[in-house]
């Protein structure tokens, strides 16, 4: 009896074992990852989409969600999959344009306060405490207009308002790890400023970047369909997702609550596979955590 | 001969002063204690001597000329904490090939394992990090160490070890020693001169 007792929980003991090693921290952090990517992907070959996106078919117009058109049709018979399918591609190709500006904005500037120190640094760092104590919303619009709206207007926009935090933790970076004293040994030990810049400061900015690169995307995205939904940004021949849900609020009183219902959740998923993607890509470039 | 001449130093200049004409002179092969309590300035004067911070006042010579700024500096000085001295993104061997190939029978003597080489900082201790940053700037270039605390925090077994180490390669090279620390029996113990900074320093 003992002995049985004893050699089925070795044999749990080896079960869950099994199971740590089969998902330990670094593969459910790699997994994770090529999943967002692919899911990422999907949603960006959405573009092929667009075409028939936009075929109206009257006969079926204002269908509840059904096998047939799983988001249901709209007021023209639209199918809804297949038009958020389409917006979030396009969505997500200006955001990935607008957070790349961002936050090559970001790294330039950070490095420039930081290198120049003294009072380049307080000017840079006077802009970036400005533009962070200002609300996003007011200088997204006011951007958005003064640059004409549409396609360039939202990417100029989001671009120059979502610098500040990333110049920040570049600027803040670059001074910690350049008064660290491996890095001032380094020096001692006969190595030029420009062999220290590589191998010492540049793996240490190169992940805060990549990572801050990829957390403002979601970002970039959500507000890309903010300004779309108020009027000033991609025009109604562009179906982001912000025109698909700025159309369907019109709609929202009758009942068709899938125009926007729909849409949106497609939306924050998206954000969300961003965020993993982020936070899991931090996790493997940091020594300490990558290898738990 | 490693010169401090006349050294005075602050922080900024609304701080009180640290150190005020403080003179020390290290001869090849002298290992020199610098003894005194928590918190004086003796950290601050091991970094002006290896050349890390630059001195208000007065001149630190190294044969009668200042220390080389863009070359090998013949003072190294070893830090009281490895863990923040050595980049916690390398890996350990190329933190302790930084500089130099330390032969085998330096790493065998600090007993450093190969195996570690792959690794990262935050997986060593610090008695075995510290190891490895005594062994990366025992470079035959260097001609004065500046062991500030260096064993503080280690265990008996380790400190006595490193110690072993350093005093066999200062004889073989000799090499001058500054040893900073607050613990008067190891300075005894390992030094040929003690120098009492709450005689000496004002």
């Amino acid at each position: 009896m003992n002995l049985e007792v004893s050699r089925s929980s070795t044999l749990w003991c080896r079960v869950g074992l099994a199971r740590q090693k089969v998902f330990d921290r670094r593969r459910q952090t790699l997994f994770l990852i090529v999943f967002c990517v692919l899911c990422l992907g999907v949603i960006l070959a959405g573009s092929a989409q667009a075409a028939v996106a936009n075929q109206t078919n009257l006969s079926q117009r204002n269908q509840a969600p059904s096998w047939a058109h799983p988001f249901g049709t709209d007021w023209l018979g639209r199918d809804m999959l297949l038009r958020t399918w389409s917006g979030l591609s396009l969505s997500l190709r200006v955001g990935f344009l607008a957070a790349l500006f961002s936050s090559l904005i970001g790294l330039v500037i950070g490095l420039t306060a930081a290198t120049l120190g003294g009072a380049v640094d307080a000017f840079f760092s006077w802009w970036i405490d400005v533009f962070l104590s200002l609300p996003h919303m007011v200088v997204l619009i006011l951007l958005a207009f003064v640059s004409g709206g549409g396609l360039n207007g939202v990417v100029i926009s989001v671009a120059l308002t979502h610098w500040p935090s990333l110049a920040r933790v570049i600027r803040a970076e670059v001074y910690q790890v350049r008064s660290a004293d491996y890095v001032q040994l380094s020096a001692k030990l006969g190595r030029s400023p420009s062999w220290i810049a590589r191998h010492h400061i540049l793996p240490h900015l190169w992940p805060q970047f990549l990572v801050g690169l990829i957390l403002l995307f979601p970002h970039a995205i959500l507000h890309e369909a903010g300004i779309t939904f108020i009027g000033i940004g991609l025009s109604p021949h562009q179906p982001a997702i912000g025109i698909i849900l700025a159309e369907s609020m019109r709609h929202l009183s009758t009942g068709y609550w899938w125009l926007a219902v729909l849409p949106g959740m497609a939306l924050l998923v998206m954000v969300k596979l961003f965020d993993i993607l982020g936070e899991n890509v931090r996790a493997l470039l940091d020594p300490r955590t990558a290898q738990e | 001969m490693l010169r401090a001449e006349r050294i005075s130093f602050r922080y900024s200049p609304n701080r009180p002063w640290i150190l005020r004409g403080f003179s020390l002179a290290i001869a090849p092969g002298e290992r020199v204690g610098l003894y005194g309590p928590s918190g004086c300035g003796k950290t601050t004067f091991g970094r002006i001597l290896a050349g890390y911070l630059q001195p208000l006042g007065g001149n630190v010579e190294l044969d009668g000329e200042p220390l080389p700024k863009k070359s090998y500096c013949p003072v190294q000085m070893i830090f009281q904490h490895p863990e923040l001295a050595i980049n916690p993104r390398w890996t350990i061997g190329k933190a302790l090939y930084e500089a130099y190939q330390p032969p085998p029978s330096l790493l065998e003597a600090l007993s450093l394992d190969p195996h570690w080489f792959e690794r990262f900082p935050h997986e060593l201790s610090n008695g075995e990090l510290q190891r490895i940053a005594v062994a990366r700037v025992l470079d035959p270039r260097t001609r004065y160490l500046i062991a500030d605390e260096i064993t503080t925090m280690l265990d008996a077994n380790t400190q006595a070890q490193l110690w072993q180490v350093l005093l066999d390669v200062a004889a073989q090279r000799r090499l001058g020693m500054l040893v900073i620390s607050h613990d008067r029996p190891l300075l005894e113990r390992v030094c040929t001169r003690i120098v009492d900074w709450a005689l000496e320093a004002h």
